[in-house]
Protein backbone atom coordinates (compact mmCIF):
# COMPACT_ATOMS: atom_id res chain seq x y z
CA UNK A 1 0.00 0.00 0.00
CA UNK A 2 1.05 3.35 -0.90
CA UNK A 3 1.99 6.48 1.49
CA UNK A 4 -0.56 7.55 -0.04
CA UNK A 5 -3.44 5.24 1.09
CA UNK A 6 -2.48 4.83 4.15
CA UNK A 7 -2.67 8.58 4.76
CA UNK A 8 -5.98 8.48 3.03
CA UNK A 9 -7.09 5.88 5.57
CA UNK A 10 -5.43 7.21 8.65
CA UNK A 11 -7.18 6.75 11.95
CA UNK A 12 -6.81 10.26 13.43
CA UNK A 13 -5.34 8.25 16.11
CA UNK A 14 -1.59 7.40 14.10
CA UNK A 15 0.61 10.36 14.34
CA UNK A 16 0.97 12.94 11.35
CA UNK A 17 2.50 11.84 8.54
CA UNK A 18 5.55 14.09 7.83
CA UNK A 19 3.87 17.17 8.58
CA UNK A 20 0.88 17.80 7.19
CA UNK A 21 -1.89 17.04 10.02
CA UNK A 22 -5.28 17.56 9.92
CA UNK A 23 -4.95 18.87 6.36
CA UNK A 24 -3.72 15.57 5.15
CA UNK A 25 -6.02 13.02 6.78
CA UNK A 26 -9.18 15.23 5.53
CA UNK A 27 -7.75 15.45 2.38
CA UNK A 28 -7.73 19.07 1.62
CA UNK A 29 -7.40 20.86 -2.00
CA UNK A 30 -3.38 21.17 -0.91
CA UNK A 31 -1.40 20.83 1.60
CA UNK A 32 1.76 23.12 1.82
CA UNK A 33 3.36 21.34 4.37
CA UNK A 34 3.08 18.34 3.11
CA UNK A 35 4.29 19.02 -0.29
CA UNK A 36 7.40 21.11 1.51
CA UNK A 37 8.00 17.60 3.01
CA UNK A 38 7.55 15.76 0.46
CA UNK A 39 9.84 17.74 -1.82
CA UNK A 40 13.39 16.96 -1.20
CA UNK A 41 11.95 12.95 -0.97
CA UNK A 42 9.11 12.87 -3.70
CA UNK A 43 8.82 15.71 -5.85
CA UNK A 44 12.54 17.27 -6.62
CA UNK A 45 14.14 13.63 -7.90
CA UNK A 46 10.44 13.16 -9.86
CA UNK A 47 11.11 16.51 -11.21
CA UNK A 48 15.45 16.00 -12.50
CA UNK A 49 14.29 12.18 -13.41
CA UNK A 50 11.65 14.17 -15.91
CA UNK A 51 13.92 16.44 -17.19
CA UNK A 52 16.24 13.35 -17.87
CA UNK A 53 14.06 11.56 -19.71
CA UNK A 54 12.87 14.11 -22.05
CA UNK A 55 17.09 15.72 -22.91
CA UNK A 56 17.59 11.56 -23.77
CA UNK A 57 14.01 11.22 -25.64
CA UNK A 58 14.54 14.78 -27.65
CA UNK A 59 18.22 14.01 -28.41
CA UNK A 60 18.31 10.63 -29.54
CA UNK A 61 15.39 11.53 -31.28
CA UNK A 62 17.01 14.54 -32.88
CA UNK A 63 19.80 12.42 -34.30
CA UNK A 64 17.82 10.44 -35.82
CA UNK A 65 15.34 12.81 -37.43
CA UNK A 66 18.45 15.19 -38.88
CA UNK A 67 19.84 11.86 -40.49
CA UNK A 68 16.73 10.79 -41.77
CA UNK A 69 15.84 14.34 -43.04
CA UNK A 70 20.05 14.91 -44.24
CA UNK A 71 19.37 11.75 -46.08
CA UNK A 72 15.34 12.72 -47.49
CA UNK A 73 17.12 16.26 -48.60
CA UNK A 74 19.43 14.45 -51.01
CA UNK A 75 17.15 11.23 -51.75
CA UNK A 76 13.65 12.98 -52.17
CA UNK A 77 12.09 9.36 -52.30
CA UNK A 78 12.80 9.06 -48.95
CA UNK A 79 10.64 11.43 -46.99
CA UNK A 80 7.04 9.62 -48.11
CA UNK A 81 8.27 6.49 -46.14
CA UNK A 82 9.74 7.68 -43.13
CA UNK A 83 6.64 10.44 -42.80
CA UNK A 84 4.14 7.58 -43.02
CA UNK A 85 5.98 5.05 -40.41
CA UNK A 86 6.93 8.18 -37.74
CA UNK A 87 3.47 9.11 -38.64
CA UNK A 88 1.62 5.81 -37.93
CA UNK A 89 3.75 5.87 -34.87
CA UNK A 90 2.39 9.12 -33.91
CA UNK A 91 -0.92 8.24 -34.13
CA UNK A 92 -1.01 5.49 -31.62
CA UNK A 93 -2.11 6.47 -27.87
CA UNK A 94 1.20 6.43 -25.53
CA UNK A 95 -0.94 4.61 -22.73
CA UNK A 96 -0.88 1.95 -24.98
CA UNK A 97 1.88 2.52 -26.59
CA UNK A 98 4.34 1.90 -23.72
CA UNK A 99 2.43 -1.36 -22.55
CA UNK A 100 2.71 -2.90 -26.03
CA UNK A 101 6.57 -2.44 -25.73
CA UNK A 102 6.85 -4.03 -22.26
CA UNK A 103 6.77 -7.63 -23.56
CA UNK A 104 9.60 -6.80 -25.53
CA UNK A 105 11.89 -4.29 -23.63
CA UNK A 106 10.78 -5.12 -20.42
CA UNK A 107 9.87 -2.77 -17.54
CA UNK A 108 12.34 -0.54 -17.95
CA UNK A 109 13.73 3.21 -19.18
CA UNK A 110 14.53 1.94 -23.02
CA UNK A 111 10.95 0.92 -23.20
CA UNK A 112 9.53 4.05 -21.93
CA UNK A 113 12.79 5.99 -24.70
CA UNK A 114 11.64 4.01 -27.10
CA UNK A 115 8.45 5.41 -26.84
CA UNK A 116 9.01 8.64 -26.50
CA UNK A 117 11.89 9.10 -28.85
CA UNK A 118 9.05 7.52 -31.60
CA UNK A 119 6.86 10.72 -31.06
CA UNK A 120 9.67 13.06 -31.74
CA UNK A 121 10.96 11.98 -35.29
CA UNK A 122 7.54 13.16 -36.84
CA UNK A 123 7.65 16.84 -36.09
CA UNK A 124 11.45 16.72 -36.11
CA UNK A 125 12.04 15.25 -39.62
CA UNK A 126 9.48 17.41 -41.01
CA UNK A 127 10.65 20.56 -39.65
CA UNK A 128 14.18 20.00 -40.51
CA UNK A 129 13.27 19.05 -43.69
CA UNK A 130 11.21 21.95 -44.65
CA UNK A 131 13.53 24.19 -42.77
CA UNK A 132 16.28 22.79 -45.43
CA UNK A 133 14.27 23.01 -48.25
CA UNK A 134 13.32 26.54 -47.63
CA UNK A 135 16.80 28.13 -48.66
CA UNK A 136 16.66 29.84 -51.65
CA UNK A 137 18.08 28.04 -54.35
CA UNK A 138 20.13 31.93 -55.63
CA UNK A 139 21.92 31.48 -51.83
CA UNK A 140 22.95 27.88 -52.40
CA UNK A 141 24.17 29.05 -56.31
CA UNK A 142 26.04 32.01 -54.36
CA UNK A 143 28.09 29.77 -51.89
CA UNK A 144 28.73 27.17 -54.38
CA UNK A 145 29.92 29.88 -56.58
CA UNK A 146 32.00 31.23 -53.75
CA UNK A 147 33.98 27.68 -53.92
CA UNK A 148 32.09 26.07 -51.47
CA UNK A 149 31.86 22.37 -51.19
CA UNK A 150 28.63 20.37 -50.73
CA UNK A 151 29.96 19.83 -47.23
CA UNK A 152 30.70 23.28 -46.09
CA UNK A 153 27.38 24.66 -47.95
CA UNK A 154 25.65 22.33 -45.86
CA UNK A 155 27.23 23.10 -42.17
CA UNK A 156 27.60 26.93 -43.22
CA UNK A 157 24.27 27.77 -45.47
CA UNK A 158 21.70 25.34 -45.44
CA UNK A 159 21.66 24.41 -41.61
CA UNK A 160 21.94 27.65 -40.17
CA UNK A 161 19.21 29.17 -42.13
CA UNK A 162 17.06 26.33 -41.25
CA UNK A 163 17.93 26.79 -37.51
CA UNK A 164 14.37 28.56 -37.21
CA UNK A 165 12.40 25.91 -38.42
CA UNK A 166 14.48 23.29 -36.61
CA UNK A 167 14.05 24.85 -33.27
CA UNK A 168 10.27 25.65 -33.98
CA UNK A 169 10.51 21.44 -34.68
CA UNK A 170 12.21 21.13 -31.11
CA UNK A 171 10.26 23.53 -28.97
CA UNK A 172 6.97 21.39 -30.32
CA UNK A 173 8.85 18.19 -29.58
CA UNK A 174 9.85 19.13 -26.25
CA UNK A 175 6.73 20.13 -25.02
CA UNK A 176 5.05 17.01 -25.82
CA UNK A 177 7.90 14.65 -24.65
CA UNK A 178 7.23 16.02 -21.42
CA UNK A 179 3.73 15.78 -21.68
CA UNK A 180 3.77 12.03 -22.29
CA UNK A 181 6.69 11.57 -20.38
CA UNK A 182 4.36 11.93 -17.24
CA UNK A 183 2.32 9.05 -18.89
CA UNK A 184 5.62 6.72 -18.67
CA UNK A 185 5.00 6.73 -14.97
CA UNK A 186 2.73 3.95 -16.30
CA UNK A 187 5.44 0.97 -16.81
CA UNK A 188 8.96 2.91 -15.01
CA UNK A 189 8.71 4.94 -11.44
CA UNK A 190 10.34 7.99 -12.70
CA UNK A 191 9.14 10.85 -13.58
CA UNK A 192 6.31 13.40 -12.33
CA UNK A 193 3.49 10.86 -13.54
CA UNK A 194 4.96 8.97 -10.67
CA UNK A 195 3.43 10.97 -8.03
CA UNK A 196 0.39 10.79 -10.14
CA UNK A 197 -0.25 7.54 -10.53
CA UNK A 198 0.72 6.49 -6.88
CA UNK A 199 -2.27 8.68 -5.57
CA UNK A 200 -4.69 7.35 -7.73
CA UNK A 201 -5.25 4.42 -5.59
CA UNK A 202 -6.43 6.45 -3.15
CA UNK A 203 -6.98 10.05 -4.44
CA UNK A 204 -4.96 12.13 -2.46
CA UNK A 205 -5.49 15.90 -3.90
CA UNK A 206 -2.01 17.75 -2.76
CA UNK A 207 -0.26 14.93 -4.82
CA UNK A 208 -2.32 15.40 -7.92
CA UNK A 209 -2.44 18.80 -7.95
CA UNK A 210 1.68 19.42 -7.08
CA UNK A 211 2.47 16.52 -9.34
CA UNK A 212 0.47 18.53 -12.35
CA UNK A 213 1.03 22.07 -11.89
CA UNK A 214 5.46 21.17 -11.61
CA UNK A 215 4.78 19.45 -15.14
CA UNK A 216 2.96 22.01 -16.62
CA UNK A 217 5.36 24.56 -15.29
CA UNK A 218 8.07 22.51 -16.68
CA UNK A 219 6.77 22.25 -19.98
CA UNK A 220 5.87 26.10 -19.98
CA UNK A 221 9.46 26.82 -19.12
CA UNK A 222 10.97 24.71 -21.85
CA UNK A 223 8.56 26.34 -24.21
CA UNK A 224 10.02 29.96 -23.16
CA UNK A 225 13.59 28.87 -22.63
CA UNK A 226 12.94 27.63 -26.66
CA UNK A 227 11.40 30.49 -27.48
CA UNK A 228 14.33 32.57 -26.15
CA UNK A 229 16.78 30.07 -28.28
CA UNK A 230 14.84 30.85 -31.64
CA UNK A 231 15.21 34.86 -31.35
CA UNK A 232 18.79 34.20 -30.59
CA UNK A 233 19.62 31.73 -33.37
CA UNK A 234 17.82 34.08 -35.59
CA UNK A 235 18.31 37.90 -34.97
CA UNK A 236 17.43 38.37 -38.69
CA UNK A 237 13.34 37.96 -37.68
CA UNK A 238 13.87 39.89 -34.93
CA UNK A 239 15.23 42.65 -36.93
CA UNK A 240 12.61 42.47 -39.29
CA UNK A 241 9.92 42.35 -37.30
CA UNK A 242 11.18 46.24 -36.40
CA UNK B 1 3.14 -10.12 -34.61
CA UNK B 2 1.46 -13.04 -32.86
CA UNK B 3 -0.07 -10.23 -30.68
CA UNK B 4 -1.33 -7.96 -33.27
CA UNK B 5 -2.88 -10.95 -34.88
CA UNK B 6 -5.00 -11.41 -31.48
CA UNK B 7 -6.26 -8.15 -31.42
CA UNK B 8 -8.07 -8.28 -34.51
CA UNK B 9 -9.39 -11.84 -32.77
CA UNK B 10 -10.41 -10.03 -29.58
CA UNK B 11 -12.29 -7.03 -31.35
CA UNK B 12 -14.44 -9.88 -33.28
CA UNK B 13 -14.92 -11.68 -29.66
CA UNK B 14 -15.44 -8.59 -27.59
CA UNK B 15 -17.09 -6.03 -29.82
CA UNK B 16 -19.94 -5.39 -28.18
CA UNK B 17 -17.52 -3.99 -24.99
CA UNK B 18 -15.44 -2.37 -27.98
CA UNK B 19 -18.85 -0.45 -28.84
CA UNK B 20 -20.04 0.35 -25.33
CA UNK B 21 -16.36 2.27 -24.71
CA UNK B 22 -16.19 3.81 -28.35
CA UNK B 23 -19.72 5.09 -27.42
CA UNK B 24 -18.66 6.10 -23.93
CA UNK B 25 -15.33 8.03 -25.65
CA UNK B 26 -17.63 9.69 -28.44
CA UNK B 27 -20.05 11.10 -25.85
CA UNK B 28 -17.14 12.31 -23.60
CA UNK B 29 -14.85 13.71 -26.68
CA UNK B 30 -18.40 15.01 -28.68
CA UNK B 31 -19.19 17.25 -24.96
CA UNK B 32 -15.60 18.16 -24.55
CA UNK B 33 -15.84 19.67 -27.83
CA UNK B 34 -19.26 21.43 -27.69
CA UNK B 35 -18.52 23.14 -24.53
CA UNK B 36 -15.17 24.24 -26.22
CA UNK B 37 -16.72 25.45 -29.12
CA UNK B 38 -19.31 27.45 -27.27
CA UNK B 39 -16.22 29.16 -25.45
CA UNK B 40 -13.91 29.74 -27.97
CA UNK B 41 -15.44 29.88 -31.17
CA UNK B 42 -17.17 33.40 -30.68
CA UNK B 43 -14.53 34.79 -28.29
CA UNK B 44 -11.86 34.20 -31.42
CA UNK B 45 -14.11 35.39 -33.97
CA UNK B 46 -15.09 38.26 -32.03
CA UNK B 47 -11.67 39.03 -31.33
CA UNK B 48 -10.67 38.78 -34.65
CA UNK B 49 -13.41 41.14 -36.12
CA UNK B 50 -12.00 43.70 -33.78
CA UNK B 51 -8.33 43.19 -34.72
CA UNK B 52 -7.56 43.48 -31.20
CA UNK B 53 -5.66 40.97 -29.01
CA UNK B 54 -4.13 39.32 -30.98
CA UNK B 55 -0.97 38.87 -28.75
CA UNK B 56 -3.05 36.67 -26.53
CA UNK B 57 -5.22 35.23 -29.00
CA UNK B 58 -2.07 33.78 -31.33
CA UNK B 59 0.38 33.17 -28.11
CA UNK B 60 -2.70 30.84 -26.12
CA UNK B 61 -2.23 28.19 -28.23
CA UNK B 62 1.25 27.82 -27.85
CA UNK B 63 1.01 27.77 -24.26
CA UNK B 64 -1.66 25.33 -24.59
CA UNK B 65 0.13 22.95 -26.60
CA UNK B 66 3.18 23.01 -24.03
CA UNK B 67 -0.10 21.97 -21.60
CA UNK B 68 0.99 18.59 -20.38
CA UNK B 69 -2.56 16.97 -20.84
CA UNK B 70 -2.18 14.40 -17.93
CA UNK B 71 -0.97 16.70 -15.70
CA UNK B 72 -4.22 19.01 -16.48
CA UNK B 73 -6.31 15.87 -15.71
CA UNK B 74 -4.03 15.59 -12.41
CA UNK B 75 -4.57 19.12 -11.52
CA UNK B 76 -8.62 18.74 -12.49
CA UNK B 77 -8.78 15.34 -10.35
CA UNK B 78 -7.10 17.15 -7.09
CA UNK B 79 -9.48 20.28 -7.58
CA UNK B 80 -12.85 18.43 -8.58
CA UNK B 81 -12.61 14.85 -8.08
CA UNK B 82 -12.12 11.71 -10.23
CA UNK B 83 -15.21 11.68 -12.84
CA UNK B 84 -17.03 12.68 -15.94
CA UNK B 85 -17.04 16.45 -15.04
CA UNK B 86 -13.48 16.71 -13.98
CA UNK B 87 -11.90 14.65 -17.14
CA UNK B 88 -14.87 17.33 -19.46
CA UNK B 89 -12.84 20.08 -17.81
CA UNK B 90 -9.34 18.76 -18.61
CA UNK B 91 -10.70 18.29 -22.02
CA UNK B 92 -12.00 21.72 -22.66
CA UNK B 93 -8.70 23.03 -20.96
CA UNK B 94 -7.05 21.23 -23.56
CA UNK B 95 -9.37 22.11 -26.55
CA UNK B 96 -10.17 26.02 -26.60
CA UNK B 97 -6.46 27.25 -27.19
CA UNK B 98 -6.03 26.12 -30.61
CA UNK B 99 -9.96 27.10 -30.93
CA UNK B 100 -9.56 30.40 -30.23
CA UNK B 101 -6.43 30.98 -32.41
CA UNK B 102 -7.75 29.54 -35.35
CA UNK B 103 -10.67 31.42 -34.95
CA UNK B 104 -9.03 34.74 -34.46
CA UNK B 105 -6.43 34.19 -37.11
CA UNK B 106 -9.74 33.10 -39.26
CA UNK B 107 -11.56 36.32 -39.11
CA UNK B 108 -8.72 38.90 -39.01
CA UNK B 109 -7.22 37.71 -42.16
CA UNK B 110 -10.43 38.12 -43.84
CA UNK B 111 -9.53 40.55 -46.88
CA UNK B 112 -10.20 43.76 -45.81
CA UNK B 113 -11.14 45.21 -49.21
CA UNK B 114 -14.31 42.88 -49.11
CA UNK B 115 -15.16 44.68 -45.62
CA UNK B 116 -14.90 47.41 -46.91
CA UNK B 117 -17.04 47.11 -49.82
CA UNK B 118 -19.47 45.60 -47.18
CA UNK B 119 -18.59 49.03 -45.47
CA UNK B 120 -19.67 50.88 -48.36
CA UNK B 121 -22.57 48.89 -49.25
CA UNK B 122 -24.09 50.06 -45.58
CA UNK B 123 -24.06 47.35 -43.63
CA UNK B 124 -23.71 47.83 -39.99
CA UNK B 125 -20.76 46.45 -38.41
CA UNK B 126 -23.17 43.02 -37.04
CA UNK B 127 -24.25 42.60 -40.55
CA UNK B 128 -20.38 42.84 -41.95
CA UNK B 129 -19.33 39.95 -39.26
CA UNK B 130 -22.17 38.18 -39.64
CA UNK B 131 -22.63 38.31 -43.46
CA UNK B 132 -18.58 38.57 -44.77
CA UNK B 133 -16.37 38.45 -41.96
CA UNK B 134 -17.79 34.76 -40.63
CA UNK B 135 -18.09 32.79 -44.31
CA UNK B 136 -15.28 33.93 -45.51
CA UNK B 137 -13.83 32.64 -42.50
CA UNK B 138 -15.19 29.11 -42.34
CA UNK B 139 -12.33 27.54 -43.89
CA UNK B 140 -9.71 28.29 -41.22
CA UNK B 141 -12.49 28.21 -38.47
CA UNK B 142 -13.26 24.42 -39.45
CA UNK B 143 -9.15 23.63 -39.30
CA UNK B 144 -9.14 24.72 -35.99
CA UNK B 145 -11.97 22.82 -35.06
CA UNK B 146 -10.38 19.65 -36.50
CA UNK B 147 -7.37 19.96 -35.08
CA UNK B 148 -8.65 20.45 -32.07
CA UNK B 149 -11.67 17.42 -32.41
CA UNK B 150 -8.48 15.11 -33.08
CA UNK B 151 -6.61 16.41 -30.21
CA UNK B 152 -9.75 15.58 -27.73
CA UNK B 153 -10.31 12.27 -28.93
CA UNK B 154 -6.85 11.12 -28.80
CA UNK B 155 -6.47 13.07 -25.00
CA UNK B 156 -9.87 11.16 -23.75
CA UNK B 157 -7.54 7.75 -24.09
CA UNK B 158 -6.34 9.40 -20.91
CA UNK B 159 -9.43 10.07 -19.34
CA UNK B 160 -9.39 6.63 -18.28
CA UNK B 161 -7.10 6.95 -15.60
CA UNK B 162 -9.56 9.58 -13.77
CA UNK B 163 -12.21 7.75 -14.15
CA UNK B 164 -13.90 9.12 -17.35
CA UNK B 165 -14.44 5.89 -19.40
CA UNK B 166 -13.69 5.22 -23.11
CA UNK B 167 -11.16 3.51 -24.74
CA UNK B 168 -8.64 4.28 -22.38
CA UNK B 169 -10.55 1.45 -19.78
CA UNK B 170 -9.94 -1.36 -22.09
CA UNK B 171 -6.26 0.19 -22.74
CA UNK B 172 -5.08 0.49 -18.74
CA UNK B 173 -6.52 -2.29 -18.02
CA UNK B 174 -4.34 -5.16 -19.39
CA UNK B 175 -4.80 -7.21 -16.38
CA UNK B 176 -7.55 -8.30 -17.60
CA UNK B 177 -7.58 -7.92 -21.41
CA UNK B 178 -4.11 -8.66 -21.88
CA UNK B 179 -1.94 -6.81 -24.67
CA UNK B 180 -3.69 -8.20 -27.69
CA UNK B 181 -6.39 -6.04 -25.83
CA UNK B 182 -4.61 -2.90 -25.22
CA UNK B 183 -3.75 -3.13 -28.78
CA UNK B 184 -7.29 -3.52 -29.54
CA UNK B 185 -7.81 -0.65 -27.87
CA UNK B 186 -5.27 1.35 -29.28
CA UNK B 187 -6.27 0.77 -33.18
CA UNK B 188 -9.45 1.53 -32.23
CA UNK B 189 -8.84 5.07 -30.76
CA UNK B 190 -6.08 5.82 -33.77
CA UNK B 191 -9.19 4.79 -36.20
CA UNK B 192 -11.17 6.61 -34.29
CA UNK B 193 -9.36 9.62 -34.77
CA UNK B 194 -8.19 9.48 -38.32
CA UNK B 195 -11.93 9.16 -39.33
CA UNK B 196 -13.05 11.98 -36.70
CA UNK B 197 -9.96 14.39 -39.23
CA UNK B 198 -11.12 13.03 -42.21
CA UNK B 199 -14.89 13.50 -41.12
CA UNK B 200 -13.94 17.06 -40.09
CA UNK B 201 -12.13 17.32 -43.28
CA UNK B 202 -15.57 16.69 -45.08
CA UNK B 203 -17.43 18.58 -43.28
CA UNK B 204 -14.76 21.85 -43.86
CA UNK B 205 -15.40 21.76 -47.47
CA UNK B 206 -19.34 21.67 -46.91
CA UNK B 207 -19.36 24.41 -44.82
CA UNK B 208 -16.85 26.56 -47.58
CA UNK B 209 -18.45 29.21 -49.31
CA UNK B 210 -18.80 28.20 -52.86
CA UNK B 211 -16.70 31.05 -53.75
CA UNK B 212 -13.66 30.01 -51.55
CA UNK B 213 -13.57 26.27 -52.94
CA UNK B 214 -10.72 25.08 -55.02
CA UNK B 215 -8.40 27.59 -53.38
CA UNK B 216 -5.58 26.38 -51.66
CA UNK B 217 -6.76 23.88 -48.34
CA UNK B 218 -6.89 25.62 -45.50
CA UNK B 219 -4.08 23.91 -42.89
CA UNK B 220 -4.92 25.04 -39.65
CA UNK B 221 -2.81 27.58 -38.16
CA UNK B 222 -0.82 27.62 -34.77
CA UNK B 223 1.80 30.12 -34.16
CA UNK B 224 5.52 29.67 -33.64
CA UNK B 225 5.95 26.27 -35.33
CA UNK B 226 7.16 26.70 -38.99
CA UNK B 227 5.50 23.39 -39.87
CA UNK B 228 2.19 22.34 -38.14
CA UNK B 229 1.74 18.41 -37.59
CA UNK B 230 -1.80 18.15 -37.51
CA UNK B 231 -2.11 17.80 -33.35
CA UNK B 232 -0.44 16.17 -30.21
CA UNK B 233 -0.09 12.95 -29.11
CA UNK B 234 -1.74 11.76 -26.37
Amino acid sequence: MSLAAVIAQADPVIPDFGGGGSCVRENRTFCWNWFQDNWSGTFQPALIDHIVLTLIAVGIGFAISLAAALFAHRHGWFEGPFTVVSGILYTIPSLALFQILVPITGLTVTTAEIALVSYTLLILFRNILTGLRGVPEDVREAARGMGLTPRQVLLRVELPMALPAIIAGLRVAVVTVISLATVAALIIDQGLGKPIFDSLNAPFNTAFIAAGALAVALALAADGLLVLAQRIASPWAAARAR
Amino acid sequence: MQDFTDSFRFMVDNLSLLLDKTGEHLVLSAAAIAVSLVIAIPLGAWLGHLHRGSFIAINVSNVGRALPSLAVIAIGIGLLGLGFVNVLVALVVLAVPPMITNAYVAVDQVDRDAVEAARGMGMRPSEVFRRVELPLAVPLLFAGIRTAAVYVIASATLAAIAGGGGLGDIIVNQASYGIPGVLAGAIWVAALAVVADVGFGALQRLATPRGLRGEAEAGPVVGGAAVETASAPA
